[in-house]
């Protein structure tokens, strides 16, 4: 604390913390867990038992290794860890679970310096490693209540983003609001993910600057292109990775200018992937793209103060 | 520098991929699997052994102006001779690194050393720099191709290892796990040679010192 230099008052004052912020956001996924257990079963809660468990396992041994101070009881990790769970398809075997738990929190965050360091989002970083490593797995998708058919351990089927382009087959509008559908256990709820982001930003946690503009563009875009924009909009990880990815503090910019266009470059790098990539789904690439570009961001739209030089 | 110094600077002090980053290109693109990390690796030697014993010689001949065209007509030689070797004799290695294996002309540690080192030296010790960089070099990559194999196909110079165990993560084969892995062992090589920025210095003496402190501005 010595190190901290006090500049002359008026001083802004908050009473969010770290922990009050990563709780905030933890009760925010809750609605979002439970309809995955709903809609998947327990193993959903397993999956993300899992991951969470892991997670802060590996943060507290490496911050142990690397000799820091222990920051598990920020609750960052557990954040990390339900994200990254909420990305994996729900029949994922759990040894990969762990091992996207070791990439989201030894390689992409504690490497990097640890919470507040890391240049990209680790839940998503994760995801896309493990998405390109084990592609068979990670595309595996349950069909919602596989679970009550006795006798089939588990029915797959196609996300919905891969029926677009045969609509007789694609659920009906109330059950892709209501999150039953194919997809990673944790995005399929439109609902739930929904009221999660209202809560949030009632607790100014997040702003809602970069869900709009994110889910805005995808809107726009697709209704362009004339491609069904609000299946677009309930399909594959938008909601999820609009209102709890592209929002996460240290990866994203800080300026609302800033943040509008990290949200219209997410929302236009999903779309051209989506229509036209090799690739079904392309928001999680499209956050790490953008979170790559977020210093540039950030020092294009500075502010300026008033009476200072231009 | 000694004569011994001078052939084990560049395996480890001053090794040309992990310490000086030279070479990258092929570091990075063949080295999926070890073999062919092995193969670059001998067909780089070769390469610059040559160019280094015959720039020492002819080095008070060339005009300082013209040195680098006259450097390149020579690694070039050496290159399609390895060119035509590869083909005749392994072909299967040809077919592995395809067009990197003529883009060792471009591969820097080869004109750098020329720059470096053979037109400042004499023939003996240029050899054994040529030496010293090339056995570098193979072990790099030789390194690097096997924990990209091992990995990314459960494989070790194609003698099946993990694969059967675990699932291979075909991540590391990709071009974004070559750079991923690159990393890494720059990092363990670091550790392992205790190569830090003093606390004093800070950033001083890194080349990406500017713009590292442009984009934290």
């Amino acid at each position: 604390m010595n190190n901290l230099a006090v500049a002359p008052s008026p001083h802004i004052r908050s009473n969010h913390t770290t922990t009050s912020i990563m709780l905030d956001v933890i009760i925010a996924l809750t609605p979002a867990l439970i309809a995955s257990v709903i809609i998947f079963g327990i193993q959903a809660l397993i999956v993300v038992l899992a991951c969470v468990l892991s997670c802060v396992v590996f943060e507290y041994l490496s911050r142990k290794i690397m000799k820091r101070v222990n920051t598990i009881s920020d609750l960052s990790a557990v954040v990390t860890g339900i994200l990254l769970a909420f990305n994996l398809p729900v029949t994922i075997p759990i040894w990969i679970a762990v091992m996207g738990s070791f990439i989201a929190i030894v390689i992409v965050k504690q490497i990097f310096g640890g919470i507040g360091q890391n240049f990209a989002n680790p839940a998503i970083t994760a995801r896309i490693i493990l998405f390109v490593s084990f592609s068979s797995h990670m595309t595996t998708w349950a069909q919602p209540f596989y679970y009550q058919n006795s006798g089939v351990d588990v029915i797959t089927g196609a996300t919905s983003l891969t029926l677009l382009s045969e609509p007789d087959k694609l659920p009906s509008l109330i059950d892709m609001f209501l999150g039953i559908r194919g997809g990673c256990l944790g995005e399929t709820s439109t609902i739930a993910l929904l009221i999660g982001g209202v809560y949030l930003v009632m607790k100014k946690v997040i702003s809602p600057v970069t869900p709009i503009a994110f889910i805005g563009t995808v809107f726009l875009l697709s209704a362009i292109m004339d491609s069904n924009p609000i299946y677009q909009l309930m399909s594959g990880g938008l909601m999820i990775g609009a209102i709890f990815m592209a929002t996460d503090y240290s990866t994203t910019p800080i300026t609302q200018k800033g943040k509008m266009i990290f949200g219209l470059g997410c929302g236009l790098i999903t779309i051209i992937i989506r229509q036209f990539g090799a690739y079904p789904e392309g928001v999680s690439f499209s956050i790490l793209l953008m979170n790559i570009l977020t210093p540039y961001i950030d020092k294009a739209t500075k502010i300026r103060p008033f009476g200072g030089k231009r | 520098m000694g004569y011994l110094k001078t052939l084990t600077n560049g395996i480890l002090k001053e090794n040309p991929v992990l310490v000086l980053m030279l070479g990258m290109c092929p570091s990075l693109a063949v080295t999926t699997v070890a073999k062919s990390g092995i193969g670059m690796g001998i067909a780089t030697t070769f390469v610059l052994l040559g160019s280094n014993i015959v720039i020492s010689l002819i080095k008070n001949l060339i005009p300082k102006a013209v040195r680098l065209p006259s450097f390149i007509v020579i690694i070039a030689g050496f290159v399609t001779m390895v060119g035509f070797l590869v083909e005749a004799y392994a072909p299967q290695l040809n077919k592995d690194l395809g067009i990197f294996l003529p883009l060792i002309v471009v591969n820097c540690i080869i004109l750098a050393r020329a720059e470096i080192f053979a037109s400042q030296n004499g023939t003996v010790k240029s050899i054994l720099d040529a030496l010293g960089m090339g056995i570098g070099f193979t072990l790099a990559l030789f390194l690097m191709g096997s924990v990209r194999e091992l990995i990314g196909s459960g494989t070790w110079l194609g003698m099946t290892v993990t694969k059967e165990l675990v699932e291979p993560m075909k991540f590391f084969v990709t071009p974004a796990g070559g750079f991923f892995t690159l990393g890494i062992i720059i990092a363990v090589v670091n550790f392992l040679t205790h190569k830090k920025p003093s606390e004093k210095n800070g950033c001083h003496g890194c080349p990406s010192a500017d713009a590292c402190a442009k984009v934290s501005e």
